[in-house]
């Protein structure tokens, strides 16, 4: 039999073992379903490294797709700290990326049209998370399902969008019109989509790291959410701690909208995220919710969904693989976090 | 205003209202039973897409329809026993553990239903269940046909939340359930093993689950499409706080949720003036959270929901 065994301390090399163990044993246990697939294991993982990390093209791509990722795990991050469950970084990063769009049209200085879309998309995503953490401190109502729910509503607003009003009536597809050219970020290396969000969301999580870390809000944040009774003695006041967890969580996945919008796609459309709210949630668990773990975290997830779209022309292994390499990081990480807290120890006979 | 009330009382609206509530019924009862024990699942999107995907498939491999059934409801159990390992037996977040499970979930149904059936341009479809309609009942005016001329797993919803209430509340199974879920160190006390208990709970859910998805595939669509559940399972997840855990009120629930969304498709149909359609699709999730808005102040959880047993300590 074996037990677990609260461990009084945790080796520090655990905090780099654990997320690198976690992926280990992902890529292991989806291995099989590449054999399923009739695909060579090696060969595939092979295409996907490649594809994604290969060359200096598929690095840039690799990069792009990260940005996203990074500012909603960012977001997840910050919530999670403060055990404010939001799983609505979907949803916010759809009210940024329209939020933004409907800026980036309007003619104006292209600078002042970036500063404004990024203003935009922030204070759009901060809005759309305020609503479950208004409903928890106000009505106490369950933040996980109401932001979970919020994100068909605003999925649905966005439809109604550019199904409506934003409908490209030349063509009758369900695009919104796209921002103007001189809204349209910078790239920064020829021939690349290399943009200026994707300095900005490296540049992001050191910053969250700094306020998470050193600053009282920060502090607050973490007292919450280790021990919201002694934080309410010690005199925090919960609520509003919340509330502004709940504002920076959103805007952060905000920016992950306004950065598609400015940097990728120029436009609104129905699948403007192929689920960037929900990989945010991976990327902070495999982060430990640490903002500078996001990064990482947010490259390798990337790199898979980059490299299986190759990895799927060249081995017919379907790409939804990468979907379940997601789901599977996130649980084997949850299992690694275990080791942190606990140790397994062989027990006689035990009952 | 009057087109709309006209429409209500109609039998092909009383159908639609029992055709939705199905699904919702199931997942519902299958999310409280797990609640109940005191785990929150929140796999359950991913559960019924998953269990949606092999009923179907086992079905069209196969062509037998309760083969698929069957095969549903294994999934929903097998996945529940996964979400119980993780959060029962080793203590894991059950909202963290629950996103796991719902991602990937969805991700091996995709993965799977593309690699048995390849990418086609017509999406291959299944001879669904035919109605059963029970003799004298169905002959009753309106509600008849309505209600007593529908699918066998209609009909299985329909008796699932009688039989629920009574294990829940009637039986020592039923007794150990809710006390591990509100109070597992005294249960514990008593001789009851909450570490099984809140495994078969999950797993009993899961099932549940599991027949939820298998009528979406196999019944109200005949297909396996992306997107299938669409929300479903995190609606249900608010039905059972609105329910207030108990099989009854979750049932109710469920109806009146499947008669906003009935409303709903009724008032997009008929066009009403230039309102756009998505603002009908978004009515019932606003109707969700507006009802536990109202309903949470007086809900009482289970004392124990989210909260991890372990034997050795304190």
């Amino acid at each position: 039999m074996f037990r677990l065994e609260a461990r009084t301390s945790t080796p520090a090399w655990f905090n780099l073992a654990l997320p690198l163990l976690a992926i280990g044993a992902t890529l292991v246990l989806c291995s099989g379903l590449i054999a399923l697939a009739g695909a060579g294991v090696i060969e595939a993982y092979g295409v996907m490294f490649s594809a994604s990390l290969g060359d200096s093209y598929a690095i840039t791509e690799t990069l792009v797709r990260a940005t996203p990722m990074i500012f909603t795990g960012l977001a997840v991050a910050v919530a999670f700290r403060a055990k404010f469950w939001n799983i609505g970084a979907e949803g916010q990063l759809l009210a940024g990326a329209v939020a933004s769009c409907a800026v980036g049209a309007i003619p104006m200085p292209g600078p002042l049209a970036m500063l404004l879309m990024t203003v935009a998309g922030a204070a759009a995503g901060a809005a759309v998370a305020l609503i479950p953490a208004t409903l928890r401190v106000r009505f106490k109502v369950d933040d996980v399902v109401s932001s979970l729910l919020l994100n068909s509503v605003i999925f649905y607003a966005l439809m109604a969008l550019i199904e409506g009003p934003w409908k490209d009536s030349f063509s009758g597809y369900p695009i919104s019109p796209p921002i103007l050219d001189s809204a349209n970020f910078p790239v920064l290396l020829e021939g690349t989509r290399l943009h200026l969000g994707v300095v900005a969301a490296f540049l992001a999580a050191p910053v969250i790291w700094f306020l998470i870390a050193r600053t009282t809000l920060g502090f607050r944040i973490r007292v919450i959410g280790e021990n919201p009774e002694a934080a309410r003695y010690g005199g925090i006041h919960v609520e509003r701690v919340l509330i502004s967890t709940a504002l920076l969580s959103g805007a952060l996945a905000g920016l992950a909208g306004v950065g598609e919008v400015g940097g990728v796609h120029f436009q609104v459309m129905s699948d403007i995220s192929p689920g960037y709210g929900y990989s945010g949630i991976v990327v902070a668990m495999l982060a430990r919710l640490n903002p500078l773990g996001v990064v990482p975290a947010a490259l390798f997830l990337a790199a898979v969904m980059t490299g299986a779209e190759a990895m799927s022309r060249a081995t017919g292994v379907p790409a939804f693989l990468s979907d379940v390499i997601q789901g599977t990081a996130l649980l084997a990480m949850l299992v690694a976090l275990l080791f942190t807290a606990y140790r397994v120890r062989r027990v006689g006979a035990a009952r | 205003m009057s087109v709309v009330l006209e429409q209500i009382f109609q039998v092909g609206f009383l159908a639609a209202i029992i055709r939705i509530a199905t699904p919702l019924a199931f997942a519902t009862l299958g999310e409280m039973f797990s609640e109940r024990a005191g785990v929150l699942n929140l796999g359950i999107e991913g559960i019924m897409l998953l269990s949606a995907m092999t009923g179907f498939t086992a079905t069209s491999l196969s062509g037998s329809l309760w083969l698929g059934v069957l095969a549903a409801v294994l999934t929903g159990a097998l996945m529940g026993a996964l979400h119980a390992l993780f959060t029962v037996a080793l203590g894991l977040s059950q909202h963290v553990c629950g996103i796991g499970v719902t991602l990937f979930s969805s991700g091996l149904a995709y993965f799977l239903y593309r690699l048995i059936f390849g990418q086609q341009s017509v999406p291959p479809s299944i001879k669904s269940f035919e109605t059963l309609p029970i003799p004298v009942l169905s002959d009753i005016p309106v509600l008849g046909p309505a209600v007593f001329n529908q699918f066998s797993l209609v009909y299985m919803a329909m008796a699932a939340v009688p039989l629920a209430a009574f294990v829940l509340y009637r039986t020592p199974w039923g007794l150990s359930v809710r006390m591990v879920g509100e109070n597992p160190r005294a249960a514990d006390s008593a001789g009851i093993s909450v570490i099984a208990t809140r495994f078969q709970a999950v797993i009993l859910g899961g099932a549940l689950m599991g027949l939820a998805g298998a009528f979406l595939s196999m019944v109200q669509f005949n297909a396996f499409t992306f997107g299938l559940v669409s929300g479903r399972g995190w609606v249900a997840i608010a039905l059972v706080v609105f329910g207030r855990w108990d099989p009854w009120r979750s049932a109710g629930a469920a109806l009146l949720f499947a008669f906003v969304d009935a409303l709903q498709l009724r008032m997009q149909a008929s066009g009403l003036g230039h309102i756009p359609y998505e603002a009908f699709l978004m009515l019932p999730f606003i109707f969700t959270i507006v009802a536990m808005a109202v309903m949470s102040r007086n809900a009482v959880a289970p004392s124990a929901l989210l909260k991890p047993f372990r034997r050795e300590e304190r």
